[in-house]
């Protein structure tokens, strides 16, 4: 088996009373593309949170990236890429601002930044974008700019919470380019999604209902297993029977 | 009769430098459902802004309800309903309190027309003093709707109702849609989830300001003018990358767990094709295309002509 990136025990977040996330154990190996899976108010984000080193959990064990989510959060950080559609760009600043600006959060030199972000502008084909704000770039494109900015440090894992919302499917399908290419360059992909077609890209893929985690397998066996034709077919059938909603 | 209809609608930004809505025309005929399928920018929500009276076209004709968007706005926005995915509740009134406004300020009560909002607000009731805000995305977008109908308007507009909400919700969404259809309210709806596309009973495919096609679901299918293939094999990112390469190939991208294929050549020198480059547990199959295989077909064809004008202009 290859090497794990994520690996959690048990691992639970209460506020109050109320279990977002209850006792989730599994793992992820490295170059991996995880689907994690939920309807609104599972404890999707709570988890992704925990596991980002943003909250701390309140009981169980983790590691993310070889460290210990406990004990080690700022060196998780290091480590990971975090991309959201709601929040990631900083809209007035220009593209290359924006590889700049987080080329030196994630820690690179000036050299490598300077080289990074001729590197990203030449791969996304943004030359005559380059210096205009990103606010005025059309969504599919900041999406893209998003996604090589989270991974722009070469993390061992990178975590999208929803990246492809509201694009057409064209563009959609060229946002898994970069995530299949990245996922060849042994970056491991942890990702999020309400495009139930898109579960059926990623190696495995787990069904979070009610703060559990109620299914962990690839596409093929969970479809097997539901007895289902599609994954939304398999979402639909564990998700329905949820008790509560957020 | 219909209840909306545009004639040759434009719509420019910022000093006329940014065309949001170019030359649309189409009906949607009472009690029908209208789908509007598009990605972020295409002008849906500009469309739905002018037939709502919010926004003014720059040229061309339109009418909701018999009447025209310009000279009778006001009787307009007694008949029309209006939700936005994103925004339309007060985030800090409650359930009820946001209920009792809409209705209010349309001049009516809650009680007036429970009858026609009684099936969905029954779902959220439980929570009817909680603030807006603090309501899940799926009750968020049921109590929308219920505001959008509380006065019980003729057309009822929906702006990607459906965004960042999960499958379930989605469909029982959905399905709220069909009994409202029953009793006669006419739906213009807008989404970027394609799979909901064939619950229209028409569909306007639109991107750049442009109507692409209009047509019911089933017939924006029979109009794919190839044979389409399903694709498979052990390594699908590879797969996807030596079929693009292939000659005989014009179209080829991921779907759920196969590759959709458009070829000029056959299934046989295709599968020859990817044996020799090693793929291993090849299958391909026939298929019948979807209103997304359509749709990329469209945005193929509009970024080639794109393609074509530049060049040209070069």
């Amino acid at each position: 088996m290859s090497e794990t990136v994520i690996k959690t025990n048990k691992l639970t977040k209460r506020f109050d009373d109320f279990v977002a996330v209850d006792e989730i154990t599994f793992e992820v190996h490295k170059g991996e593309i995880f689907g994690f899976l939920g309807a609104n108010g599972a404890g999707k984000t709570t988890a992704m949170r925990m596991l980002c080193g943003l909250s701390i959990p309140t009981s169980g064990e983790a590691t993310v990236a070889g460290f210990d989510l406990f004990k080690e959060p700022e060196e998780i950080k290091k480590n990971i890429g975090y991309m959201s559609q709601k929040f990631s760009l900083y809209e007035d600043l220009t593209v290359k601002e924006n590889i700049e600006f987080y080329g030196g959060i994630y820690g690179l030199t000036n050299k490598e930044i300077k080289s990074k972000s001729e590197e990203l502008i030449d791969k996304l084909g943004l030359h005559n974008e380059a210096n205009k704000l990103v606010s005025s770039l059309p969504l599919g494109w900041k999406q893209k700019l998003s996604f090589s900015v989270a991974v722009v440090h070469t993390p061992k894992i990178v975590f999208l919470d929803e990246p492809t919302g509201g694009v057409d499917p064209s563009m959609r399908r060229q946002f898994w380019d970069l995530i299949y290419n990245a996922a060849d360059r042994g970056i491991t992909i942890f990702v999020t999604t309400h495009y139930l077609d898109e579960a059926e890209y990623c190696n495995r893929v787990s069904i979070m209902v009610d703060g559990k985690i109620e299914a962990l397998d690839s596409p093929a066996a969970l479809r097997k297993t539901y007895e289902a034709k599609t994954i939304d077919e398999v979402f639909y059938k564990l998700a329905r029977k949820a008790k509560r909603s957020e | 009769m219909n209840a909306i209809t545009l004639n040759n609608i434009t719509k420019t930004y910022n000093k006329k430098t940014v065309l949001a809505v170019d030359d649309v025309s189409f009906s949607v005929a009472k009690g029908e459902i209208f789908g509007l399928i598009g990605p972020d920018g295409a002008g849906k929500s500009t469309i739905f802004r002018m037939l709502t009276t919010l926004l003014l076209p720059d040229s061309g004709t339109a009418t909701v309800g018999g009447l025209d968007v310009i000279k009778d706005f006001k009787s307009i926005r007694g008949i029309v309903g209006y939700m936005h995915g994103r925004f339309s509740l007060y985030q800090d009134l409650t359930v009820e309190e946001n209920l009792t406004f809409f209705a209010t300020v349309f001049n009516t009560s809650i009680e007036e027309n429970y009858d026609l909002i009684k099936d969905i607000y029954v779902q959220i009731e439980p929570f009817k003093n909680r603030r807006a805000g603090k309501l899940s995305g799926g009750m968020k977008q049921k109590l929308a709707l219920c505001c959008a109908l509380i006065h019980k308007p003729q057309v009822l507009f929906l702006d990607e109702p459906t965004t960042g909400v999960d499958v379930v919700s989605r469909k029982e969404f959905w399905d709220m849609l069909k009994r409202l259809k029953a009793q006669g309210i006419t739906i213009l709806v807008s989404t970027s989830y394609m799979d909901e596309a064939t619950l229209c009973d028409r569909i306007g495919l639109i991107l750049e300001g442009k109507i692409l096609s209009i047509a019911s679901p089933d017939d924006t299918i029979k109009a794919y003018p190839e044979q389409l293939y399903a694709v498979k094999a052990d390594s699908i990112y590879h797969l996807l990358l030596d079929l693009r390469e292939y000659k005989g190939t014009i179209n080829c991208y991921t779907f759920g767990e196969y590759l959709h294929l458009s070829i000029t050549s056959n299934e046989e020198e295709v599968r020859k094709y990817l044996q020799d480059k090693g793929h291993t547990h090849i299958e391909i199959k026939k298929i019948t295309p979807t209103v997304e295989d359509c749709f990329i077909r469209l945005l193929k064809e509009q970024h080639e002509r794109n393609g074509n004008k530049n060049e040209q202009a070069n």
